[in-house]
């Protein structure tokens, strides 16, 4: 890890020696045009997916919250795609969203809403991929789901004493009292967004699929495997690393910063 | 249970509330919503979840039409080709890839539910100097990225010559997962310490400890880090992407990877993406499989992330 730091300031490449060069490879990203291209892919993606998979988790989870029948049934069905191996997901991603053919797209022509050519389309590649994260949703659904069973229910029959709607008991109760646990999620799924790797490369990096790799599905750490492991970049890609911790280091202290005033915690001395 | 919330209710600075307003009393501590009002909820779900069915039925059906039907997106294949679980095995040295995958996932799984618990007894058991620091030093590497370590860790197998073999893959698990480690304290501190003296006091010596005493209370820790490991292992891609070089040291994913690109016509492939669907489902039977045995272990380890925040 230290190495890591280390060899950022090399043009350690495994087969030749390596010699230090200051900071050079940092100034080379820089430069880069692919490396801030493929920042700034991962960044608006993470924007789209988080928001969705944080949304549609607390949605499913509260509906669940409220039912007692088929409720392990649906637990189930919902985790199911947390269940199915990334290379999979990334495979079946590709044929279901295959422009006007796939299986989405004939979905949605039933609607006559217009298709997307999803695998190709530079508007469409990142909802397409946020999409196909979403679809694992069911693990933050869980989440949530235990977090809402364990608010106590006095506070609940305190809110309708009170004449709270079943909206703000959602709002003003069950929000604030899971509040760390959204938190939580926002920071890892943040976190996720920003590294995610299998599906994405499974889907738009097989050699094969070079046509359709296109500038919009460049994410930061596929770049960043790319010039490690295919170009043996590795002092490059290294300090590429430590660029991404730096960045997820800054953002998850500004997301703490920012908790502090939503975020509530049980036995917080106010 | 029903004595304690009557008491509550006495208790309750409430006096202005008619107590029929209440409703019956609850055996359990939830208030559950009468059975008619909760349909239109199930009806949504029902509704979301072929959101979450419907790809695997389709995958599945898509794994069972022949070559011409694959793209058809029909659900019910005209003609069933079951041959095509048959050819898979053929096509590819699929059954090699998943003898690959089964020893390297469950040699990495056990070790790291091992080495994890060893270290994580130790951690909440033994008290030494700097023990908190040591904590927090393994704690933070769980806030490092996995592409921060890749390299070094990479350069390190390099340099011992074992850099395209299947050894790290699994390995780096000897020395245990920060995660793991910090669920597993969790549960080993909440053991009694009386239990451990009365052990020592029979003779036990701190290993016999661990063993009889520590690991079989933390069973569900234990076995929410083997599922962990067991999935992680199972879908991961990059370490075998960065390792295995030779056709026949591929696991699972890596192999289905290759498969995509071989069979796709745009490389002069025969597009027989029926043969890899096909694959797709067989590699999901184990993660469905140890889902189906070890479900309430899942959520319990879902819900225990939840309280590292």
């Amino acid at each position: 890890m230290v190495w890591g730091a280390i060899i950022s300031f090399t043009n350690y490449s495994v087969v030749a020696p390596s010699h230090g060069v200051g900071l050079a490879n940092y100034r080379a990203i820089a430069s880069d045009p692919y490396a801030l291209l493929s920042l700034k892919n991962s960044f608006e993606m993470t924007a789209i997916y988080v928001p969705f998979e944080m949304g549609l988790a607390l949605l499913f989870a509260s509906m669940l919250a409220k039912i007692t029948r088929f409720d392990g049934f649906f637990r189930t069905v919902y985790y199911l795609p947390v269940m199915t191996p990334t290379v999979a997901i990334g495979g079946m991603y590709l044929l279901m969203f295959n422009g006007p053919y796939g299986l989405v797209d004939q979905f949605l022509g039933i609607f006559h809403i217009p298709e997307p050519y999803w695998l190709t389309d530079p508007n469409w590649i990142k909802p397409g991929i946020a999409a196909m994260l979403v679809w694992q949703v069911g693990g933050n659904t869980v989440l949530y789901l235990a977090a809402i069973k364990n608010v106590p229910q006095q506070l609940y029959e305190a809110a309708s004493i009170d004449g709270a709607s079943a909206w703000r008991r959602f709002k003003d109760v069950t929000l604030p009292m899971i509040s760390p646990t959204l938190f939580f999620t926002f920071v890892i799924l943040t976190v996720y967004g920003l590294q995610v790797f299998d599906q994405i490369y499974t889907a738009f990096y097989n050699p094969s699929n070079a046509k359709i790799s296109s500038d919009t599905s460049l994410m930061y750490v596929i770049y960043l495997f790319q010039q490690a492991f295919d170009y043996l970049h590795m002092g490059f890609a290294s300090a590429m690393a430590w660029l991404l911790f730096g960045i997820i280091m800054v953002i998850t202290v500004f997301q703490i910063l920012f908790s502090k005033r939503f975020v509530y915690y049980e036995g917080e001395q106010r | 249970m029903t004595s304690v919330s009557a008491e509550g209710r006495a208790g309750a600075p409430t006096p202005e509330v008619p107590p029929v307003a209440l409703g019956p009393v609850e055996p359990r501590w939830r208030q559950r919503l009468p059975l008619l009002k909760q349909v239109p909820f199930i009806v949504l779900l029902a509704a979301f979840s072929v959101l979450f069915i419907y790809p695997f039925l389709w995958l599945v059906s898509a794994s069972l039409k022949t070559r011409g039907d694959v793209f058809n997106n029909k659900l019910i294949p005209s003609t069933f080709a079951f041959h095509n679980y048959v050819s898979i095995w053929h096509a590819a040295p699929f059954l090699r890839w998943f003898a690959n995958s089964m020893y390297i996932t469950i040699l990495a799984a056990v070790l790291v539910t091992f080495a994890s618990a060893l270290t994580a007894f130790a951690f909440a058991y033994f008290r030494f100097p700097l023990r908190n620091f040591l904590f927090g030093c393994v704690l933070a590497t769980m806030m490092l990225p996995g592409v921060v370590t890749m390299i070094p860790v990479y350069l390190i197998w390099h340099h011992v010559g074992l850099s395209s073999s299947q050894i790290p893959l699994w390995a780096p698990n000897l020395f245990g997962s920060a995660f793991y480690i910090f669920l597993q304290r969790q549960f080993f501190m909440g053991i009694p310490r009386q239990y451990f003296e009365a052990a020592r006091m029979d003779g036990d010596n701190y290993f016999t400890m661990f063993w009889r005493i520590a690991v079989p209370i933390a069973r569900p820790a234990l076995i929410v880090t083997f599922l962990f490991e067991f999935k992680a292992k199972w879908n991961d891609l990059m370490t075998p992407l960065i390792y295995l070089h030779g056709y026949h040291q591929y696991t699972v994913p890596l192999g289905l990877y290759d498969l995509l690109g071989v069979y796709s016509p745009s490389a002069g492939g025969s597009g027989d993406y029926e043969l890899i669907m096909a694959a797709f489902v067989v590699s999901t039977i184990p993660l469905l499989l140890i889902f189906a045995f070890g479900q309430r272990y899942f959520v319990r380890g879902i819900t225990l992330q939840g309280y590292k925040g």
